[in-house]
């Protein structure tokens, strides 16, 4: 067989089996977050906790709580890496810096997972495995929490409640998050992926040379990492390492993984809202944009332009054998447009035009499908936006499942649409400015642009991955980046929260012949157009200076 | 004021100590019960998957290793060669060179790895697959294309003394399809011919 044709066969097993998948996914996550029924796990947690489950939310008190547990997770997280070398299981490894350990805290606690560090040389295992891991699990269903908030302002009428934080973030992670993660994580041992609190295991070659193999407790993490959207590598090489993805069915699993909950989470929100085809219409969006990704990039690095994979004969460089560039494409794709940032291989040495198309993933603000969680409540304000263009089009006042789009709910999402925009460009052009990008650089000239601009886009948007020769590890990117990713994960929380208060509080306004149809393929489109057509305005001049200018020189 | 204080103070240790339950369910319980049912059913790959030779680990098969005449940088032409690697094959320096396709020094890396794997093959340059020449994302990888295995087969015949054919149906035993038949790319994993090879020139 023919590697277009097994790459074309990866990509309809991934969408069936993610078809196939969504309707029971999508209405159990809408069964458990509707639920009024604890298990009893998740009683001993409340109990020993001492939140009332049952006590409704108004949206000042439901973001009070995402705030104050991401606060204390980012404190929890950044003492235990300075305190490692104090804990058992380390290695012998040393304290992490102030400034990297701030910069990892805010990057795990943000769902961005982005690393300036070495895994393999720097975080022991209980620091992994009792500090990131639980992030990967916790910011994960914080994210899924904010989403069903929203989803709830949507089908509740005259109430300003939201449900409750304690409950959403528990079940998530308790009915959603471990039990996935509990079966994949035992198929990835079964292919090879390690998962041990050994000690590193020195070995002596057949040529005579020493080699040091790592050890860790790999498969759990790397289940959650990529199902929770993270993208959080256990070692440097993240998904490349054959011991995270051993082989050519372990990366096709993990990339469903990582697309798994954002494709099913539209359901939950037809499911909640009343109206399945509402998700649908939504889902299609994602889809669309996805695909549409997967085969430019697939393409590109099959034709790899550039001059060192013309001369070698195939865009291999920073790619794995076993996956080739089509396994690798439709990695790489699959985790900038979910907001995961783990990668199979490094997109710094894909092809210019193909690491432009992985910018943009990032730059639609992950919504194609996007974070768990993140990707819903992101593409949900994108639907208001869309609503409104077409409101303006024909002059009367735009509503969107029977809640009026007014001058509060405009401002709401406009503001949410600004943040890691601003984020990024000041960013990006503050550490050009100061010379703090050109001395990070790897590579030269427009490419060497598009890993400073590729660093702050990844950061504000949380997803994670990078141009990987940008050397992020400085005082001042720690710091810079660290805020772009608290910035970009929790001001646009603060707008979806209080968007999703202001919508419950609103009495539904009956459909009638005017009303735009949200569920029909046209609505698909229009919600489509405006992403890129916003996204495109905000982005181009910066897309222009690096992938572009790289890639049509 | 004083009363948002207080809730928000409650709020706060109420989320800290959702923290700390939630460590203990996802941070101990989760990784425990995954390393349990892992250590009980799948011991050796959950171990790193560790090859033995005459009772001696030489390796794991899914950790790329240098092949080079020890103590040297130079390829010992009795082995299959795997590709370049960014670190030299060390599993603690994982990661590629981050260079860009059209990157000057990527350029000339490729050009001079084209020119040692032909000379050092006694082939034409434009019989060099793409994997001979690059390095792989981890800095690790365990396997080479097909097509770079048999471009070595006359040279390890000859340097080990063996028969060609012999060691053409080595590397045909050793060349692992796409899982399934369509995930993945088809790869001969070099530690595993190597000690298939060591087996061979050693009858």
């Amino acid at each position: 067989m023919g590697s277009v044709l097994a790459d074309v066969l990866v990509v309809i097993a991934l969408v069936g089996a993610l078809a196939l998948v969504h309707r029971p996914l999508g209405d159990h996550m809408a069964a458990v977050y509707s639920s009024d029924k604890h298990l009893r796990v998740e009683r001993w947690i409340y109990r020993s906790v001492g939140a009332d489950p049952d006590a409704e939310m108004r949206w000042p008190v439901y973001l009070r709580g995402v705030l104050a547990f991401s606060a204390v997770s980012v404190l929890f997280l950044y003492v235990l890496q300075r305190v490692q070398d104090k804990l058992p299981l380390s290695l012998g490894f040393e304290p992490i810096s102030p400034d990297q350990a701030f910069d990892t805290a805010a990057s795990f606690v943000s769902n961005t997972n982005w690393q300036s560090y070495s895994g393999e040389t720097a975080m022991g295992h209980v620091t992994q495995t009792m500090g990131l891991a639980v992030q990967n699990f916790v910011s994960a269903a914080v994210g899924m929490a904010v989403a069903v908030a929203l989803v709830r302002g949507f089908a509740r009428s005259r109430t300003g409640e939201l449900g409750n934080f304690w409950a959403d973030l528990v079940r998530g992670t308790t009915r959603v998050l471990i039990p996935i993660s509990v079966v994949a994580a035992v198929i990835l041992i079964a292919c090879g992926a390690v998962q041990n609190f050994g000690d590193i295991h020195h070995i002596t070659t057949l040529t005579g040379q020493k080699q040091a193999i790592s050890p860790g407790a790999v498969a759990s993490q790397e289940a959650i990492k990529d199902l929770g959207t993270n993208g959080g590598g256990y070692f440097n090489a993240n998904s490349a390492h054959p011991f995270e993805n051993p082989d050519g069915f372990t990366n096709w699993l993990e990339v469903f993984l990582l697309l798994v909950i954002p494709f099913s989470l539209p359901r939950t929100f037809g499911k909640m809202v009343g109206d399945v085809r509402q998700g649908l219409a939504i889902v299609a969006a994602m889809g669309a944009i996805w695909f549409a990704g997967v085969i430019a990039v697939t393409w590109l690095e099959y034709a790899h332009p550039g001059t060192a994979s013309q001369l070698a004969g195939g865009a291999m460089e920073g790619k794995e054998q076993r996956f080739g560039p089509g396994n690798s494409s439709l990695f790489a794709v699959s985790t900038t447009m979910t907001s995961t940032g783990s990668v199979d291989s490094f997109h710094d040495s894909f092809s210019g035009l193909s690491g432009g198309v992985l910018l943009l993933g990032m730059m639609l603000g992950e919504i194609a499908p996007g974070g768990t969680g993140s990707g819903l409540y992101g593409m949900l304000i994108m639907a208001v936006i869309a609503v409104f263009i077409a409101g303006l089009m024909v002059g009367r006042t735009p509503e969107y499942l029977g809640k009026k789009i007014g001058s509060r709910e405009m401002k709401l999402a406009a503001c949410y649409i600004l943040v890691t925009p601003a984020l990024v460009l000041v960013g990006t052009g503050l550490a050009m400015a100061l010379g703090k990008g050109r001395s990070s650089m790897t590579n030269v000239g427009a490419h060497g642009f598009s890993e400073v601009l590729y660093a702050y886009t990844s950061a504000s948007n949380n997803n994670g991955s990078a141009f990987a020769g940008f050397a992020a590890n400085t005082e001042y990117h720690n710091t810079m980046l660290g805020l772009c990713m608290l910035l970009g994960r929790f001001l646009p929380m603060v707008f979806v929260l209080a968007l999703a208060g202001s919508l419950a509080a609103q009495r539904p306004v009956p459909a009638t012949a005017g009303t735009l149809r949200t569920e029909k393929p046209l609505f698909t489109g229009l919600l489509v157009g405006s992403i890129l057509i916003i996204t495109g305005l905000t982005f181009f001049p910066a897309l222009a200076l690096g992938p572009l200018a790289e890639g049509l020189a | 004021m004083n009363n948002s204080l207080v809730n928000l103070g409650r709020t706060t240790w109420a989320a800290l100590r959702m923290l700390l339950v939630l460590t203990v369910v996802t941070g101990i319980a989760y990784p425990l019960l995954v390393t349990g049912i892992g250590q009980a059913a799948f011991h050796d790959k959950a171990n790193g998957s560790i090859t033995e030779v005459d009772g001696r680990a030489v390796g794991s098969r899914l950790i790329g290793q240098s092949w080079n005449i020890e103590g040297t940088d130079k390829p010992d032409p009795r082995w299959f060669q795997p590709r370049p690697s960014h670190s030299d094959y060390d599993p603690l320096a994982t990661g590629s060179s981050q260079l860009g396709a059209d990157d000057a020094r990527l350029v000339k890396a490729v050009e001079e790895a084209k020119q040692q794997v032909a000379e050092f093959n006694g082939v034409p340059a434009s019989k060099v697959p793409a994997d001979a020449v690059t390095g792989s994302s981890s800095a690790i990888d365990p396997d080479i294309s097909p097509a770079y295995a048999r471009l070595q087969i006359d040279r390890v015949a000859r340097a080990n003394g063996l028969p060609r054919a012999r060691v053409q149906e080595l590397v045909k035993r050793h060349t692992d399809g796409r899982t399934a038949g369509f995930l993945g790319e088809p790869h001969v994993n070099v530690l595993d011919l190597n000690i298939a090879l060591k087996e061979l020139a050693r009858k």
